[in-house]
């Protein structure tokens, strides 16, 4: 389980997270919402040690993880698959040696091993025959694909999504969200997204928290969240203009 | 005044925050450059692109140079009856002075600017961000082999310069300005030592170092997107620059006593 108590971030006079308080139940797939620019980026990155919180503490099955040098955390994020949101597939490389990066770099398999194991990996997010592609000859889904099959590729126990269908059609977008259940429930892993996109939250979540102001200022299962009184929430799901969130 | 002041500060604060990262990032570079794994392939595939890649550039740059040398050196040593000197003068600023600082300036724009837009654009895409979160040390993954190629490949290419120079002036005044031949090899065996030809690669060492730290610096920081990539390929070659005649300078007073 990861448990985050009180943390606070600031960029120059910009308090970007602002005291956050959440538990990510581990095994399941726990959806953080907020808008925009709201810093559901940046508390991701905080997870998996890419910054330093100014105030409070993060906890990996009791391993306070903000306490960790960067060599200690390194062995941590063994433990960690993360997708972002533009992929960041390595455009100088093959998806097949985008895919078996983290192998080659970590397992002494031998190069037929990993290619059988990056095969696999890749059949199970959907792709054939793209292991000498390169990223530039991908489409946005199947780069999405492909930077999936590459968090998943050493089995890890938790894998971060930065916003997984930004930029992808309705259509793509519903195929990702498949996508994310079936490769969760098949690997038994805990999923942690950041997303705006409401259809895809409710579909794929066991629990939601909403960001706001750099505080969680609702939390619960998809049927709390939907009966949730919050004006601040019902503005963001119901996708309105008007309400106590301010639109510059 | 207060505003010139504010200024100052501005770029003293700026120019020793820059000092103070390069010399973390040599600090990190030269520490992960002896801790294992190291891997060779990246580091071969670097010395190819510095190396191999800028054959072309530093063989027209050296030709080129000897040549004009040659002509130069001719016109103003007829003047005293020192025809016979052409080939040291041509040979001894060859191997001391342009070798290596030509070959540092070309390189720096050809191969500095590439490296820090190929950084700069995994910096902005989060490539970068990427290694980190596979436990990938991104200063050993990318930074040190780039770094040991630029120490291992520039001597070679200066010495590519050197000998391509040296030709060329050769070429120019023995074929086209009727020096002898054998006065022109003979003096310039008589003037030139091997000292000469070590300082020069003592130096295109510094600026291989200077050239890939500075290029890995201003791409690994690059931030903003397309415009920052920019901005880094372009601070990368007029940084190396800067820091490559500085050093010279500084190289060629201290190796002068």
């Amino acid at each position: 389980m990861i448990k985050i108590v009180g943390l606070k971030k600031s960029f120059g006079p910009k308090q970007v997270l602002d005291g956050v308080d959440l538990e990510i139940e581990k095994g399941k797939i726990t959806v953080i919402i907020g808008r925009s620019g709201e810093g559901k980026s940046v508390l991701i990155k905080h997870i998996i040690g890419l910054l330093k919180p100014d105030e409070g503490q993060i906890f990996l099955d009791g391993l306070e993880l903000t306490a960790l040098k960067e060599k200690e955390f390194n062995e941590v994020r063994k433990r960690f698959g993360m997708l972002f949101q533009s992929s960041a597939l390595f455009d100088s490389m093959t998806v097949a040696e985008n895919v078996g990066f983290p192998l080659r770099e970590h397992t002494d398999l031998a190069y037929a091993d990993m290619l059988k194991s990056v095969k696999e990996k890749l059949n199970r997010v959907g792709l054939v025959d793209v292991e000498e592609m390169m990223p530039a000859d991908l489409s946005g889904g199947m780069k999405k694909r492909v930077g999936l099959a590459r968090a998943i590729i050493m089995d890890p126990e938790i894998v971060l999504f930065d916003e997984p269908t930004t930029g992808l059609d309705p259509i793509m977008a519903d195929s990702i969200s498949e996508l994310v259940l079936s490769t969760q429930k098949a690997l038994n892993t805990t999923y942690v997204l950041i997303t705006h996109d409401i259809p895809f939250t409710y579909k794929i979540a066991d629990k939601i928290a909403m960001l706001h102001e750099g505080r969680i200022v609702a939390e619960g299962t998809v049927e709390e969240i939907k009966k949730n009184p919050d004006p601040v929430l019902r503005q963001f799901l119901e996708g309105r203009a008007e309400g106590p969130i301010k639109v510059y | 005044m207060k505003e010139y002041l504010e200024k100052i500060g501005l770029l003293t604060k700026q120019v020793v925050d820059t000092a103070g990262s390069l010399v973390i990032m040599l600090t990190q570079a030269v520490m992960y450059t002896f801790t294992p794994p190291i891997k060779a392939r990246n580091i071969f595939k670097q010395m190819e692109f510095v190396g191999v890649q800028s054959l072309f550039v530093v063989i027209l740059t050296g030709g080129f140079t000897g040549m004009v040398m040659a002509l130069q050196s001719y016109n103003a040593l007829k003047r005293f009856g020192a025809e016979s000197l052409v080939g040291p003068t041509v040979a001894l600023s060859m191997t001391r002075e342009l070798g290596p600082v030509l070959t540092g300036l070309m390189v720096t724009g050809r191969a500095g600017s590439a490296m820090a837009t190929e950084l700069g654009t995994m910096r902005v895409t989060e490539q970068i961000d990427a290694l980190y979160t596979m436990a990938v040390n991104p200063i050993k993954y990318l930074v040190v082999p780039r770094i040991i190629a630029g120490v291992l490949m520039f001597p070679i290419l200066t010495i590519v310069t050197d000998a391509v120079g040296i030709v060329g002036g050769y070429l120019i005044g023995v074929k086209v300005l009727g020096i002898n031949s054998g006065v022109f090899i003979g003096r310039t065996i008589d003037f030139v030592s091997v000292d000469d030809i070590f300082n020069g690669l003592y130096k295109s060492i510094v600026f291989g170092l200077i050239t890939t730290l500075v290029a890995s610096y201003h791409g690994f920081y690059a931030k903003g997107g397309a415009e920052g990539v920019g901005k880094a390929a372009t601070s990368a070659v007029v940084m190396g620059a800067i820091m490559i005649l500085i050093s010279d300078y500084v190289m060629s007073s201290l190796m002068s006593y």
